[in-house]
């Protein structure tokens, strides 16, 4: 009996295994491309208040961003190339680069972030002034940011969240294979694992790569 | 091969941890169990959106006047949310391919499982844990948004719990709702690569079964539709709870756009119900005719082209939203357009009969329901796709009966009449042929009894969602037929029902592996089914429906069920 259920089990078509992973890749490419037509509707209906929300983020800090984000798709690469030659410590040292550099993004995006919740921005979107604070981006009587500017931080916040989330999800992922990895059940024979791995961590770059341009570069 | 694996799949399991009672089944990976889980949690929720049905039928006897009040003007809200969203979300969306497409996608292919049998079982739970919270969610307040949770009142709306506690249960619901989402799109995504991966040898892409064609078409509009509606709904939970704006106006929010994207899924949604269906109702027919399926490819390739045109029509639910004439004529001319493919498949299945040599058991009758209802649902759908008609019947009861014609009288009854025909292979036992014929009997008039006078009041001007209506006689009388099909209806459900669990429990024990003697190969195989589908993995040589063939194998003793004899 057992055997054949490990029979079943063991059944392992790497071929369907990718294409339903690309599948799931497509759901994902199409969640945040939800995000994006709204961004760009209310672009196009709020234009002159984006453009004013978006001097306030700091086009450096993202750049920074996003050479870290592109640096460890390479280290991704990289350790993926190594495993399938063969050797089996330069990619786990590879993984663990990409783990921390994506550690280095959340942080940078941590601070990016808090700096913005001191300047009340996010609460100011309605009800900063109620509780007291004062934001530097209102002029003095106004009850609440322009609602071109609202839209605009609101989008970033979630934005910029939801691809924080899939970045720790990516790493918490890559912890896992490093340690499968270290057992050995992925190894240069076996690396599907990785390979897919990889794909979502390219996925969760490349989504970024629209995101910088779209809220720190086009102000 | 080993004696487990040629036991019925009811005796031997895949997980060797578990191997008796609940756990064997709700730990199984096997996609004829996770099936069979799938039909008893949708059934359940089925009778209770039923129940809720009845309900808000027996209000609607009572106009303003009368003073009687079933349930009371600020829980109406409440109720029609629950019918929909329990029937929308937890049975007609994920029902056939969870139950039937589970069951016998692989063994319409030729294959021992899906492609991911572990995944198979994680989407079950998400359903399972979905299904479960929208249900809660509803005893800690409810959400009286109606299942389009259109903004900005979605955004506003204040619920209180049964219990006194102040409780956000429409964000909560939202929540559920975009679980159950994941649960659809990993169905999907396991269905269409096993359909590309695991097909028998020999078997093309058009020697598959018809049913297998719907619920692939049905698995890419899963996969490409829904991921747009879960991040939309939860932009509404986001904008809830955070100070952030969306879709709402007081902060520059569009609610239009949030139209625009839950359609972009909802209306798909349509398709992804009625597809499953179209593909079971092309199973039943060419069975209980005995005879080659009308037109085999272009159902095919109709299934496919639905899927494909139904993808962009979405805003013909917006005509009244003040949408530019050019955008509202594109979208009714692609409304129109897609009846082109429905027709189609319409006339295949009715010059499928010509001739035949036509059985009426259960199953067919529900079928050729399907045909009927689903006609007039169809035909209705014109007019609502209608620019100028649609101003007019817009937010009525015709648009509850149209819909209720095409998913219930179309969608639901192709998925009963699936169970019927598909009983005794799942379990390996019979049912009454007599009390089934009564129910459909009761299910067909009593269906029809109570949406006909809908459609007319819907003509005559009578809004959808409301509690009550003035005192007109023709709203009484037509309110009263109405009910008094509901009844009628409700009975004929419980017939069904009863007759499905009587089977299950005391019904005759069958292992004629092939009953109405059909051609395709999932009932070649032993009845019930053996843990991996087949003892020796299939063969194709023939057409799925080619009759002929069929019948000299079985007469050569060559026919894969009858190696097992």
């Amino acid at each position: 009996m057992t055997d054949q259920v490990l029979a079943v089990e063991h059944h392992h078509d790497e071929v369907g295994t990718r294409l339903g992973f690309w599948l799931f890749l497509y759901t994902e490419l199409f969640l945040f491309a939800a995000f994006f037509l709204v961004y760009a509707v209310y672009r196009s209906s709020h234009l002159e208040d984006f453009k004013l929300a978006a001097e306030n983020l700091n086009t450096t800090i993202g750049a920074v961003n996003t050479i870290i984000l592109l640096t460890s798709s390479l280290t991704m690469v990289l350790s993926l190339d190594a495993l399938k030659k063969g050797s089996v410590k330069l990619a786990k040292l590879l993984l663990l680069a990409t783990v921390a550099l994506g550690v280095a993004f959340l942080i940078i995006k941590g601070f990016e972030w808090s700096a913005k919740f001191d300047h009340h921005i996010f609460l100011q979107t309605v009800k900063g002034i109620a509780a007291g604070h004062g934001s530097p981006l209102l002029t003095p009587g106004e009850e609440m940011l322009p609602v071109g500017q609202v839209l605009f931080f609101g989008l970033y916040f979630v934005m910029t969240g939801t691809h924080a989330l899939h970045i720790i999800i990516g790493a918490t992922w890559m912890l896992i294979v490093y340690f499968w990895i270290s057992k050995g059940s992925i190894n240069p024979e076996n690396h599907g694992v990785l390979e897919r791995c990889g794909l979502y961590w390219h996925l969760v770059d490349v989504i970024w790569i629209f995101l910088f341009p779209l809220y720190y570069l086009v102000a | 091969m080993d004696k487990a694996a040629s036991q019925s799949y009811l005796n031997s399991h895949t997980n060797p941890k578990w191997t008796k009672g609940f756990m064997s089944w709700f730990m199984s990976t096997d996609h004829k169990r996770i099936g069979i889980m799938y039909a008893m949690a949708m059934f359940t929720f089925f009778f209770v959106a039923v129940c809720l049905g009845f309900v808000m039928k027996l209000q609607k006897m009572f106009p303003a006047s009368s003073g009687w009040e079933i349930i009371p003007v600020e829980m109406y809200g409440s109720f029609f949310t629950l019918h929909a969203i329990i029937m929308i979300f937890l049975f007609i969306v994920p029902g056939a391919p969870a139950i039937l497409g589970n069951f016998f996608l692989p063994l319409q292919i030729g294959a021992r499982d899906v492609a991911f049998p572990r995944v198979n079982l994680l989407s079950f739970w998400l359903y399972l844990f979905g299904a479960i919270m929208a249900v809660t969610g509803v005893l800690l307040g409810g959400a009286d948004t109606g299942w389009t949770f259109t903004p900005p009142y979605s955004i506003n709306t204040q619920t209180i719990s049964v219990l006194g506690i102040a409780f956000d249960s429409v964000s909560w619901m939202l929540t559920a709702t975009f679980i159950l989402g994941w649960g659809t799109i990993l169905t999907g995504i396991n269905f269409i690569v096993t359909v590309h991966r695991m097909r028998a040898k020999g078997m093309g892409y058009f020697k598959m079964p018809l049913f297998t064609w719907s619920i692939y078409a049905t698995s890419w509009l899963q996969v490409l539709a829904t991921p747009v509606v879960g991040i939309t709904l939860l932009m509404i939970v986001i904008e809830r709870i955070m100070p952030v704006g969306f879709f709402n106006p007081a902060k520059g929010g569009d609610p239009i756009l949030f139209q625009h994207l839950f359609w972009i899924y909802s209306h798909p949604a349509v398709y992804i119900m009625i597809l499953p269906s179209m593909g079971l109702v092309s199973e039943i027919i060419p069975t209980n005719s005995q005879k080659p399926i009308f037109g085999y490819k272009s159902i095919a390739i109709a299934s496919c082209s639905i899927a494909g045109v139904g993808y962009l029509l979405w805003a013909h639910h917006m005509f009244t939203t003040g949408m530019s004439d050019f955008a509202a004529l594109l979208f009714s001319f692609l409304t129109f357009f897609v009846a082109i493919p429905t027709a189609i498949k319409v006339f295949n299945w009715t010059a499928t009969l010509y001739k035949g040599s036509i059985t009426l058991t259960p199953a067919m009758l529900f079928a050729l329901a399907f045909i009927f209802n689903f006609s007039i649902g169809g035909l209705t759908g014109m007019f609502l796709g209608s620019l100028s008609t649609d101003i007019h019947l817009h937010d009525t009861d015709f648009v509850v009966a149209h819909f209720h014609y095409t998913m219930f009288g179309g969608a639901a009854f192709g998925l009963i009449g699936g169970v019927f025909h598909y009983f005794s292979k799942m379990f390996g036992k019979m049912y009454s042929m007599k009390w089934a014929k009564a129910g459909f009997g009761f299910m067909f008039i009593g269906f029809n009894a109570l949406y006909f006078p809908m459609l007319l009041l819907g003509y005559y001007g009578m809004p959808r969602r409301y509690q009550t209506y003035p005192d007109i006689p023709i709203f009484n009388k037509l309110q009263l037929a109405s009910t008094i099909g509901s009844w009628i209806l409700v009975t004929g459900v419980i017939i069904v029902l009863a007759v499905w669990i009587h089977a299950l429990l005391k019904g005759k024990r069958t292992s004629d592996p092939n009953p109405w003697n059909s051609s395709t190969i999932e009932w070649q195989t032993a009845t019930p089914p053996t843990l991996f589908n087949f003892e020796v993995d299939p063969v194709i040589t023939r057409d799925p429906y080619d009759y002929e063939a069929f019948r000299a194998e079985v007469k050569a003793g060559t026919s894969l069920g009858a190696s097992h004899d």
